[in-house]
């Protein structure tokens, strides 16, 4: 090991003990602030250590995509009305689950179309559960940034045979998936897959009314914390497994409090149809 | 990956698991929110993939690449966005209790 590489390292450790001390924290009033500055910290750590990484070489086209993406997210922050921070929150998620998919997508194309090569087979299974997962969390989130600003009807849309329809919609994305895997520099199943994928977030997310919309944006959020724990195995990198299963486990915890405080089970929420009733989220 | 590395990461996998959810118990419905925010920026660590992602390769604009800097938008979107809406909500809380 490099001392460039020992350093990546212990920068990655670090970010990791700030992001779980910064999750813990953030539970309780008293040190919230504190504990977001702390996994504030940790994130900056991260992206550090990464910029030292020896195939770092594209510094204009990283640093110029970084300040365009700090504007657009400081602006929106900035400007978004008390009110409005849920569907803000679920708008950042959907960008995270964005992030997951490409990251995976531009690996798979590198490995399999640009170099020829043949991705193995841990390699080829977490790439597809990373585009997979972080395209449905992009959608699922979109829709979920829909119902709660008003621009998609906050009414649950049902329609009979929907279970049926995400059924069989999921076996031809698993189907498209193993295809895929199986060959890693064809473009049909690597499409299908990715397109059946974003189909079935906005398919999951419309018959939910919009008052369990809180519960299932938390329920998203742990799936973008899955994605990116995917994608940590596709690029062998231990933070993102670390701060992706951190968001994922926490994110299911989390989205559990949700749902007992408004008296409703997650299997309830997630079959949807009753959001318009229950009243109050 | 060989086996002994893909296992290792398994290790670091679980182990992470059980600790993300021993580190919610109690949290106060008006924490929900902002607990939400805060974790949904955490996973921008994205960012770190989608940075090695564009990183190679200066001046040349693959494919690949192009999905790295599509990625490192959206997440830095995601990482700056999601710390500063959850400083925001605090702040807000803190000034209630008061």
């Amino acid at each position: 090991m490099t001392n460039r590489e020992l350093i990546i390292a212990l920068g990655y450790l670090l970010a990791s003990v700030l992001f779980i001390l910064g999750i813990k924290l953030l539970g309780k009033p008293s040190t919230a602030r504190r504990g977001n500055f702390y996994s504030a910290v940790g994130m900056l750590v991260a992206v550090g250590v990464t910029l030292m990484h020896q195939n770092i070489l594209s510094w204009t086209e990283i640093f110029a995509t970084v300040l365009v993406g700090t504007a657009i997210g400081w602006i929106a922050a900035k400007r978004v009305e008390m009110t409005q921070m849920p569907e803000m929150v679920a708008l950042f998620n959907g960008f995270g689950g964005a992030a997951s998919m490409f990251v995976a997508t531009s690996e798979q194309w590198h490995v399999a179309i640009e170099q020829g090569g043949k991705p193995e087979l841990i390699t080829a299974i977490t790439t597809v559960v990373s585009i997979i997962i972080g395209a449905i969390t992009l959608t699922g989130s979109l829709i979920a940034y829909g119902k709660l600003s008003g621009k998609v009807s906050g009414k649950a849309i049902v329609f009979s045979g929907q279970h049926l329809l995400n059924l069989v919609l999921a076996l031809a994305m698993v189907g498209a998936a193993v295809w895929s895997i199986q060959a890693p520099a064809h473009l049909l199943p690597l499409l299908l897959m990715l397109g059946i994928a974003l189909l079935l977030g906005v398919l999951t997310v419309i018959p939910i009314g919009g008052a369990d919309m809180p519960v299932v944006v938390s329920l998203l959020n742990s799936y973008s914390g899955i994605a990116a724990c995917a994608t940590g195995f596709v690029l062998n990198n231990q933070v993102l497994i670390i701060a992706g299963a951190l968001v994922g486990a926490s994110g299911l915890i989390l989205t559990q409090i949700m749902c007992k405080a408004m008296n409703r089970s997650l299997v309830s929420v997630l079959l949807g149809g009753f959001g318009q009733t229950s009243g109050s989220g | 990956m060989d086996t002994q590395t893909f296992i290792t990461l398994l290790y670091v996998l679980i182990l992470a698991t059980f600790v993300g959810f021993e580190l919610i118990t109690k949290v106060p419905p008006t924490l929900h929110t902002p607990l939400m925010s805060g974790s949904n920026a955490i996973s921008g660590i994205t960012i770190v993939g989608a940075i090695l992602a564009t990183g190679p390769e200066p001046g040349d604009f693959s494919i690949s690449k192009i999905l790295g800097i599509a990625a490192l938008l959206f997440a830095t979107i995601n990482v700056v966005g999601g710390y500063a809406v959850t400083d925001r909500m605090l702040q807000m809380f803190k000034k209630k209790k008061k």
